[in-house]
């Protein structure tokens, strides 16, 4: 058994394409962990192996020796929406390297892990990755990451990734600068849920960080919030292949096989402990992800209902913060209303139900969870703009903390957005000569909606950003309605700020009459806050649809273009007595489609 | 005979027969044309005669029409087209198709000597600069010119046929050729809007503009109807008017979904229930009638559901209501009431017919109307 004076847990923090997994890789090659050549032959023959053996998943914590050291390296997953998963895997290590791209410097993704590895009294190992590319700054980089944490510049390693150069440095300097975990070996067990997965063969596999006591196999085991039990199955770590050993000790990190069937009776933060013989307190920091922004997901087939809903059912095997229930919407047919930690859980779900899972997905414009106090006095949470009432009380909504990091030209652009969108103003600092990092409040409901886009455009792709919910505020929001031919449209009702609310309207209503073909009568396409109109157009009939010769050699062609006209008509939503082709839906709620114009 | 041509002989009343030849092809037409080939002409007549024999059976022994169209039928050698016509069975409607530039008071007198009942004149337009973007040969004089040959030959029915929807064609443009055409006091008009046929030279240098010029035009239809209607003519098919008792007889055996025979290149027949189309290649054609076989044709059989939809599709174009027992199985009761309640179609009586408006809509209406 390792002591715990010989262990090290560390994480690698960094912003996308930093060069985390190049990182990670070198750090398997150079303790030998994995041999260049056995690299990928060997990581391929495993996962064959492993799944002979009955267990798919991917390590989320890799054990590697070095100078006789056990270091135990934590997966944190590298979206913003998944601050609480990373906090967590954060919390299972005393170290972390921060990561930064020399050419690059510090993005608002890399501030946010500092800040998170910073609250979770980390190590902090400063590293500037990438120095052999020809447009690397390190010193710049340095220099901000130095500023950043309070570190003295000549203590932030320079290393290539790619190439090897100074990986060996970095190791030691995790042996060095990160503490050895603290824990009580004799005191009854406690492990920390850092994530989890599920196994088609072998349930709910946990990855933990053990704190106190030795866990062992086959033994009855609880998770302190949640009250789940079960019998651990097998106990060990990766390194990288799976292996299974007797005992878990105090500061070890490994998994556990739990053998349960559903991931979201195993949450990450959670606290394990023995069944027999628990402890007293669970470690802290436990927390019930709520989702933050909501949709409607339909198929753009209805027969395709069923796939959707037995796809759903597989992702949340794996993921426990998807939530989701049915909906059915009168415009759009049968679907669910889904909640996501974030926008990019929502398309990272989306887009993994159409690659992997091969449906046709139409989305319904994403909205926040608003809290509504009615007029009778009742409070109730709205996650759908179809149902929040029209006569309200008073309305909150959740606001997020968002941090900005732009060139310092771009900072008007970003504030002129920010202000557009309501945010207030927080405040700004330089992080270097020429980069500006900004903080804003803003409505969650105002960022969902398009913002990521006109932050691109405006900033010509140069701005970073994060965010943190903060809370809910007050606001002035008002329900619009679309109404086609006096039909209400379920689905493209919408929950605006009182003063976007007419230019918003007015949006919808031009894009749908451009979107919407004649009919066979005028269409009258009207926005509406109650039962006031806001914004209105026509569509006007059609006059003529007519096939003009059709004479005996004709009859068979004639009858195919009815035909096809037919098919076509299939492919509508019928809304009222309006058809609606799916691609009118698309272009009005489709992320992309949803701009400012 | 085999059991299946003998249950489908002799059901024809209609005959059609294809002459392909054309002096110069017309940017805009789909239709399968030869150009010149005068040295061919009797050999095609004698190939037409052949596969006449050969499909003898299927036609009854009483003909009610004949229709002989092109191409262009007045091109055709006169001794050929003499010995074509005088070995076609007679019909009580005898109709051909002729370009204004082939008829002379010789061709007028031939056609009335050989039987012919019935001319439906290409005019397509009056307006010399619009004649020009069609690539017609003839000009509106030859138009006039053709008519009263015509009527100096004492025929009492011919038809005009008017093109509207032509680049650059403006609404005045448009009601000057009503005009035009109203003076000269036909029997029969046919207005077909012009259609940018898929693959035709026409498309490939006008379509862009026809698609930019759709919304302009989008009343010229109502316009035409309008006017030809209110000078006291019978709207009794989407593109055909008439005067009373003038309808063209063959064409409205189509619409009601009779069975026709059809001799020639590229022509079609459709015979209780099997529909046939006889390649469009004049060699093949030649050769195999020269030889005595039946030239090349796709088949296409029509089981009792298409034949309704035919009927429906087709019947919805006439005036006339279309008995309701004939396509009620293909006919979606919930589109009717809708289509009803649009005042799109109605009932009358054991029938079906559209509107006015619902006439203007034919196409998206009988969509909706097929269940």
């Amino acid at each position: 058994m390792s002591s715990l004076e010989r262990i090290r847990n560390f994480s690698i923090v960094a912003h996308i394409d930093h060069g985390k997994s190049t990182l990670a890789d070198r750090i398997l090659e150079v303790t030998r962990t994995l041999s260049k050549r056995e690299m990928r032959a060997q990581v391929l023959d495993s996962m064959d192996l492993e799944r002979e053996r009955g267990i798919t998943i991917k390590a989320q914590a890799v054990r590697v020796g070095w100078k006789g050291y056990q270091l135990n390296l934590i997966d944190t997953p590298g979206h913003v929406d998944f601050t609480y998963e990373v906090s967590r895997a954060l919390q299972a290590c005393e170290g972390a390297l921060l990561v930064v791209d020399a050419a690059q410097g510090i993005q608002a993704q890399t501030l946010a892990n500092a800040y998170l590895a910073l609250e979770n009294d980390l190590e902090i190992v400063p590293v500037v990755n990438k120095i052999d590319l020809p447009q690397a700054d390190p010193d710049s980089a340095a220099a901000e990451i130095a500023e950043l944490i309070g570190e003295d510049p000549a203590r932030v390693l320079r290393i290539s990734a790619k190439t090897g150069e100074g990986v060996e440095a970095v190791l030691d300097a995790i042996v060095e600068r990160v503490p050895p975990p603290s824990g009580e070996p004799d005191a009854p067990p406690r492990a920390l849920i850092f994530d989890s997965a599920y196994d088609q063969y072998r349930g709910v596999v946990a990855f933990v960080r053990s704190v106190d006591g030795v866990f062992r196999p086959r033994e009855r085991v609880r998770a302190m919030a949640q009250g789940t039990t079960f019998e651990t199955e097998e106990l060990g770590f990766f390194s990288p292949e799976r292996s299974p050993t007797q005992t878990l000790a105090a500061g070890e990190v490994g998994y556990v096989i739990t053998g349960l069937k559903d991931v979201s009776r195993l949450r990450v933060g959670d606290t394990l402990t023995s069944a027999g013989g628990p402890a007293s307190e669970p470690l802290p920091g436990y927390k019930e992800v709520k989702p933050t922004v909501f949709a409607g997901l339909f198929p753009t087939d209805s027969d395709e209902y069923p796939e959707l809903r037995d796809a759903l059912d597989k992702l949340k095997l794996n993921d426990a913060s998807l939530f989701y229930e049915p909906e059915t919407s009168q415009a759009l047919g049968f679907g669910f209303r889904c909640g996501f930690l974030g926008l990019l859980h929502m398309e990272i779900v989306r887009e993994r139900l159409e690659r992997e899972f091969d449906l046709d997905l139409l989305v319904t414009a994403p909205n926040v969870a608003y809290r509504v106090l009615t007029k009778a006095g009742e409070e109730v949470e709205v996650h759908n703009p179809a149902e929040f009432p029209r006569e309200v009380e008073r309305v909150e909504e959740p606001y997020i903390r968002a941090t900005t990091i732009v060139p310092k030209e771009y900072v008007g652009a970003v504030m002129e957005l920010n202000t557009e969108r309501r945010g207030r103003f927080h405040h700004m600092e330089y992080l270097s000569e020429q980069r500006v990092l900004l903080a804003y409040d803003l409505p969650l409901g105002e960022v969902v909606y398009d913002y990521y886009d006109q932050l691109k455009s405006r900033t010509k792709g140069y701005a970073s950003f994060d965010y943190d919910v903060i809370g809910f505020h007050e606001g002035e929001l008002v329900r619009v309605d679309i109404m086609l031919a006096g039909d209400l449209v379920d689905a493209l009702s919408v929950i605006v700020h009182r003063e976007g609310a007419y230019a918003r309207a007015k949006a919808l209503v031009d894009r749908l009459r451009a979107e919407i073909p004649r009919q066979m009568f005028d269409v009258p396409v009207q926005a509406a806050i109650g039962s006031r109109i806001i914004a209105r157009e026509t569509i006007k009939a059609r006059r003529k649809d007519v096939l003009a010769k059709c004479y005996g050699g004709d009859i068979t062609r004639k009858r195919k273009l009815i035909e096809r006209q037919k098919k076509g008509k299939k492919r509508m939503k019928q809304v009222g007595t309006v058809e609606v082709p799916q691609e009118a839906f698309l272009a009005v709620l489709d992320l992309n489609g949803g701009g400012r114009s | 005979m085999t059991a299946t041509a003998a249950a489908t002989a002799a059901t024809a009343r209609h005959l059609y027969v294809h002459l392909p030849f054309c002096a110069h092809r017309c940017g805009y037409c789909d239709f399968v044309t030869v150009l010149g080939r005068g040295d061919q002409h009797a050999a095609y007549v004698d190939a037409l005669l052949s596969e006449l024999e050969l499909e003898r059976a299927s036609l009854a022994p009483e003909v009610e029409t004949v229709f002989l169209g092109g191409g262009t039928p007045t091109l055709t050698d006169p001794v050929a087209l003499r010995r074509l016509l005088g070995s076609l069975p007679r019909a009580a409607e005898f109709t051909i198709e002729a370009n204004p530039e082939t008829v002379t008071p010789e061709l007028a007198a031939l056609l009335r000597e050989s039987g012919v009942t019935r001319v439906s004149l290409g005019a397509q337009t009056f307006r010399p600069e619009l004649l020009e973007v069609l690539e017609r040969r003839a000009g509106p004089e030859d138009v006039r010119r053709a008519f009263y040959h015509l009527r100096d030959a004492s025929f009492d029915n011919i038809s005009l046929d008017l093109l509207y929807g032509i680049p650059g064609q403006s609404a005045s443009d448009l009601e000057r050729d009503i005009e035009d055409a109203l003076e000269l006091d036909p029997e029969h008009l046919s207005c077909y809007e012009l259609e940018a046929k898929p693959g035709t030279r026409f498309t490939h240098a006008h379509g862009e503009e026809l698609v930019s010029q759709a919304e302009a035009m989008e009343n010229y239809f109502e316009r035409v109807v309008e006017l030809v209607a209110g000078a006291g003519y019978r709207w009794y098919e989407t593109a055909n008017f008439c005067r009373p008792g003038r309808e063209a007889r063959h064409n409205l055996a189509y619409w009601e979904g009779r069975d026709y025979l059809g001799l020639g290149i590229g022509a079609v027949s459709t015979v209780a229930g099997r529909r046939w189309r006889t390649k469009p290649s004049l060699a093949q054609y030649l050769a195999a009638l020269a030889g005595g076989r039946r030239p090349e044709r796709e088949v296409e059989l029509l089981d009792a559901v298409t034949q309704r939809q035919e009927r429906l599709i087709l019947g919805l174009r006439l005036d006339e209501p279309l008995p309701l027992a004939d396509v009620e199985p293909v006919l979606s009761v919930e589109a009717l009431a809708r289509l009803e309640g649009l005042g799109l179609a109605e009932r009358r009586g054991d029938g079906l017919a559209l509107t006015r408006r619902g006439r203007f809509l034919g196409g998206a209406v009988t969509a909706e109307l097929l269940a």
